[in-house]
């Protein structure tokens, strides 16, 4: 079968690949751009940890068919560093112990990234509804909340 | 195994490859159909997709609302014109389903899922939808009995009356991870009051059947009455009739039989 050309933003940047049919856009960003920050969970829409923006608003990789984003912007984990710098709330998720296992660590950063560019200053309760999308088995969630806002306070302190 | 996309100008077009081809699917948010390509079902070999902006407009300035297929969750509850659909919108999933799973895909979302189209029900609904021979309307109570064969015909939208009042329509989805998870049981409730009886009184259910469905004999309970503790009473002994629910990791089919008629109580009542 024919595979089906595909063009869109990574990360700020241009990319072209070839496409299956039907092919997801995770297996699009991990096995054909090499893009190994969003992880591969459930396959069903139920863990989150494949969360990525697509022009700016969370989706899951998993569910989303890669030839859906031609054209469009893509963000995931890895293009979330400033450089050498650590984002803001990669820096929070470290000083609040918010990651253990880590997997579903890409997920809830996208998922809080998404929040905090329309919300910068949430509630603790729009923080658990922005990553209650998201599992994670070892934390109990606390850390990372406190991380999201412990970010968002962060931001505030700075302006 | 790769399936063959196909994506359409016009919702005419999409419609006939749809009905045309046993093994394609109409791929809307992704959270139905993309699921079952990621689980490996050969049964779909052809997704169809359609860019009608038609697809993706809501009409909600008059009396009778019109939400397009592909309307998002998301998109109601940015509307402040559909406020009394802002529960069971927010009630799907997370803000990433949200963003992405649709009003049309909903009607097809199997158990525990299928929320919206319960508040639908009790809305009594109406399903536009475009088969291969033309468009036509049908009731969506209609529709959800005979939702397995629909599978060749395209959603296009969904139109309902726009409650009278705030009061009147009311939704509880009972669920045991807060805020996100699949219903245990769901219910909604439109109770049209003239003076001070219910006239055209409508209570759907969601997972105490394959597909949601209404709850004929609490509306025979609530309908002409006024609503009182009496009446509630006998709506709620009356909710598990005709219910067929089955048994899932979340509850067991005596389970929700057991509570729908609890839950059928506080709704009417007004409790939390």
């Amino acid at each position: 079968m024919a595979k089906t050309p595909l063009q869109f933003r990574h990360n700020g940047r241009d990319v072209a690949i070839f496409v299956d049919g039907g092919t997801n856009l995770l297996v699009a960003l991990r096995e054909l751009i090499g893009d190994m920050t969003p992880k591969f969970g459930c396959g069903q829409g139920g863990c989150g940890t494949c969360s990525v923006l697509i022009d700016g608003e969370l989706h899951l990789s998993c569910l989303t068919l890669a030839e859906t984003v031609a054209g469009r912007s893509v963000e995931t984990l890895d293009g979330l560093k400033e450089g050498p710098n650590l984002h803001p709330l990669q820096r929070a998720f470290a000083d609040n112990f918010a990651a253990q296992c880590g997997y579903c660590t890409p997920g809830m950063l996208m998922a809080a990234k998404a929040l905090l560019d329309r919300n910068p200053q949430p509630s603790r309760a729009e923080v658990v509804e922005a990553i209650s999308g998201n599992i994670c088995r070892c934390t109990g969630y606390e850390p990372i909340i406190n991380a999201v806002l412990a970010a968002a306070s962060g931001g505030r302190a700075r302006a | 195994m790769p399936v063959t996309v196909k994506t359409f100008t016009s919702t005419h077009d999409a419609a006939a490859a749809l009905s045309s081809d046993r093994s394609a699917r109409y791929l809307g948010g992704g959270t139905l159909v993309m699921r079952a390509l990621n689980e490996g079902d050969i049964s779909i070999s052809t997704v169809v997709r359609a860019s009608d902006h038609a697809m993706t407009r809501i009409d909600a300035t008059g009396s009778r609302i019109t939400l397009g297929a592909g309307v998002t969750f998301a998109r109601i509850l940015v509307e402040r014109d559909l406020a009394f659909l802002h529960a069971p919108a927010r009630s799907i999933g997370g803000p990433a389903v949200r963003n992405m799973g649709t009003v049309g895909g909903n009607l097809f979302a199997p158990v525990p899922y299928g929320d919206f189209t319960v508040a639908m029900l009790a809305l009594d609904a109406t399903v536009s939808v475009q088969g291969g021979l033309g468009g036509r309307e049908i009731a969506l109570d209609e529709f959800l009995q005979s939702r397995d064969r629909q599978t060749g015909v395209l959603v296009l939208a969904i139109s309902f009356a726009k409650p009278g009042s705030a009061e009147a329509f009311r939704y509880r989805k009972i669920a045991r991870i807060k805020p996100k998870g699949g219903a245990v049981i769901t219910l909604a409730a439109h109770l049209p009051v003239n003076g001070s009886r219910i006239v055209g009184a409508r209570v759907a259910l969601g997972s105490m059947a394959p597909t949601p469905i209404r709850a004929r004999a609490a509306e025979r309970a609530l309908e002409g009455r006024s609503l009182d503790a009496s009446t509630i009473s006998a709506a709620a002994a009356a909710a598990v009739e005709g219910t067929s629910p089955g048994d899932n990791a979340l509850a067991s089919a005596w389970y929700r039989r057991e509570i729908v008629g609890v839950h059928l109580k506080r709704l009417l009542s007004g409790q939390e």
